[in-house]
């Protein structure tokens, strides 16, 4: 039982007697691996050689939480991740760990999408596969860094959106209550919310499994349902870069900083006065 | 669908382009730069290529709206805890830079309760202000998704702004993605860099991504408005405060009951130390270097005697030294201080992705070759141990604390 429509309502209300399972809806992407990526001090460009793609660190938390509250509450996991084709990497990973069904949404209409454009496909797509009791984002991507995702999947989905959560505290499907903590900048805020919701996960929530073995082994040969702009009803003016508002004009290298700061040599007796000195000198201590 | 399209007769093969791509989708094929599906129309291989072969087709999009009737620039006020977030005043002074470029005014946009908003707007206003937009109910009190979002659609809607900025705190990013989306407008995350293009009059964008590793600068296409924007705090400065400024107050109601709130917040536990990491001024960091947990006193002290926010890196963390909170880098916070000190830090990229933007950095590690030093301004090449307690104590000197 998961009907969810645009609007957030649900065509039924909830019925004991069904036997389908409530069904928490993870959406993941593929990211280059940014630990690899440097610059080309000469041409000042990004050296991509070989860079890895992994998944979104912070959507294995959120893949985890989703198969840690389905072992303590019952439900069914379903992940999607919109992406170029290889991006069915990540959902074998996430087939591997126990998800039990994944979706690629890829398609050439896609490209260029903004993080408006990109939330409405993925919104689009949780409403195609039946809705969705529960969804769970990573905070934010570590690519594009915007933590806007999440909270433009909720406002599509019209459900409440719960971010920065670190800790799930309770989950009562029958009763469609919700209770977790939020990770803000001076403590943690604890917060009820009705289901269907979506939040958004971050680091300090779990330690994500690693596959077994037999688990890769047996994704290895798995088909992955692809999931067109057709397929998920999508209107051709909100997807792509025809539905994104923000336009990247111009990409660059940052500044570089004071290549090779200065290395204070010698004695500790005279250098850590030397620091402390120069840093006062920067007026920034008061 | 937009296309790349590379000219076969103008392309030299001399693959310039190639690195140029922030997705790694440029490859040669029979002497030609192809672009895969990984191709985001970004154009940044547009301006690389020397000879001017590659061009970006971008479709029509639906009529423009009438920009005209988009004016000012507002700045989200945002409170927390009674008081109003530095970083919306640094909104209201970089907004006063916009609104003079484009010929408009400073206006700010203030939710809460009865007991807070009178005082907060006359800061709002003592900050460069020329009006505040209030909506006031015991629903506003603190922030919450819902009623927040639903007082500024409807602001929004009402007075047609042309440019809002955000703090890209946790509150202003779990706000600003709804109501973007709400209004399906665009909104650029964490920007350093805010400017109007004297020619066009928009609002051009400048942000990091990749882990700070490129930067990007984006624009609202015309069709969509306002313009919207998140700012980390301490990326502009702090306009001066001028009591004897007179701004004007406009009230407005919320429309929206308690019943339609789908949120209720139960408690808030405090975090554990006095200063938090996105407010901090100077941060000092202890990573795999301190040891063990008992060995963060060391990092403690120093911060202490500075008035210092603690930080981490991730190899402490995950040790269980230190919880989370503090944890500075790509999978913990991106902090911005005038001052970080790392101690104990090897500096891996993921670190610098959430530290290398401070103004001055510091590395005290006795690895020559760590790569924290590549990005310090002052290096001490030493065991924290015998460092870091040496430089309380010279604080202490000069600061008589």
């Amino acid at each position: 039982m998961a009907s969810l429509g645009l609007s957030g309502k649900r065509e039924n209300s909830i019925s004991i007697e069904e036997d389908e399972n409530m069904k928490i809806a993870v959406c993941i992407k593929q990211v280059p691996d940014t630990t690899d990526v440097k610059i080309n001090p000469e041409t000042n460009t990004l050296i991509r050689e070989g860079v890895a793609s992994i998944t979104n660190p912070f959507d294995e938390y959120a893949v985890e939480e989703a198969l840690r509250i389905k072992e303590k509450h019952g439900g069914e996991v379903h992940v999607i991740s919109m992406g170029p084709p290889q991006a069915v990497e990540v959902l074998k990973n996430a087939l591997a760990v126990g998800a039990d069904k994944v979706y690629l949404i890829s398609d050439r209409a896609f490209a260029g999408a903004d993080t408006l454009a990109t939330a409405y496909a993925l919104a689009k797509t949780i409403q195609t596969i039946g809705g969705a009791d529960l969804v769970i984002c990573g905070k934010q991507a570590i690519d594009g860094d915007t933590a806007q995702v999440g909270p433009g999947v909720a406002t599509r989905l019209g459900i409440p959106q719960l971010t920065y959560v670190s800790k799930v505290r309770e989950i009562d499907w029958e009763k469609r209550r919700i209770v977790v903590e939020r990770l803000l900048e001076n403590g943690r805020e604890v917060v009820e919310s009705s289901l269907p919701a979506l939040m958004t996960v971050v680091k300090d929530i779990n330690e994500p499994r690693h596959p077994s073995l037999l688990g890769i082994k047996r994704v290895a040969k798995a088909q992955i349902p692809t999931l067109t702009a057709k397929d998920i009803g999508a209107d051709e003016n909100r997807i792509g870069l025809k539905g994104s508002p923000t336009w990247v004009v111009r990409v660059f290298s940052p500044e570089a900083r004071g290549a090779g700061g200065e290395i204070l040599k010698g004695d500790l007796t005279e250098v850590v006065p030397l620091l402390a000195q120069k840093l006062m000198d920067t007026k920034f201590i008061k | 669908m937009a296309r790349l399209i590379v000219d076969p007769d103008t392309c030299t093969g001399c693959e310039a382009c190639i690195p140029s791509c922030p997705f790694g989708s440029l490859s040669m094929k029979d002497g030609i730069a192809v672009a895969d599906e990984r191709c985001n129309f970004c154009s940044a291989c547009v301006e690389v290529c020397p000879v001017g072969a590659i061009t970006v087709e971008k479709e029509g999009k639906a009529a423009p709206v009438d920009t005209a009737a988009y004016k000012n620039v507002w700045a989200f006020i945002e409170h927390e805890r009674e008081k109003v977030s530095n970083v919306s005043f640094e909104l209201l002074g970089e907004a006063r830079k916009l609104a003079n470029a484009l010929g408009s005014q400073v206006c700010g946009m203030l939710f809460g309760d009865r007991k807070d908003v009178d005082h907060f707007a006359q800061e709002a206003i003592a900050h460069g202000a020329d009006r505040v937009y209030v909506l006031e109910s015991p629903l506003l009190k603190q922030y919450r998704t819902d009623p927040y979002a639903r007082a500024a659609v409807d602001l929004i809607r009402k007075y047609k702004p042309e440019i809002v900025l955000f703090g890209a705190t946790t509150q202003g990013r779990d706000f600003a993605g709804t109501v973007a989306t709400t209004l399906e407008v665009g909104l650029t995350a964490d920007c350093t860099g805010l400017e109007i293009d004297p020619e066009t009059k928009y609002l051009k964008q400048t942000r990091p991504a990749f882990g700070g590793n490129i930067m990007a600068t984006i624009l609202d296409y015309p069709h969509y408005r306002p313009q919207m924007s998140t700012v980390r705090s301490k990326v502009f400065a702090m306009p001066p405060r001028d009591d004897s400024r007179k701004g004007e107050i406009v009230r407005e109601t919320l429309q929206m009951t308690a019943e339609e709130v789908r949120t209720k917040i139960l408690d808030f536990i405090k975090g554990t130390e006095t200063v938090n990491l996105a407010d901090a001024e100077i941060i000092v960091s202890g990573g795999r270097g301190v040891g063990n947990a008992e060995n963060f006193k060391v990092i403690r002290e120093l911060a202490g005697v500075l008035g210092a926010a603690v930080g981490a890196s991730r190899a402490a963390v995950d040790s269980g030294w230190i919880p989370y909170e503090h944890q500075v880098g790509q999978t913990g916070r991106t902090v911005r201080p005038k001052i970080y000190i790392a101690c104990g830090i090897s500096g891996a990229v993921q670190h610098q992705a959430g530290m290398k933007t401070s103004d001055v950095i510091v590395a005290i590690n006795k690895d020559p070759d760590a790569p924290i030093f590549k990005i310090a301004a002052y290096g001490i090449v030493a065991d924290l141990f015998a460092a870091v307690p040496k430089l309380s104590q010279e604080f202490h000197k000069h600061l008589g604390r």
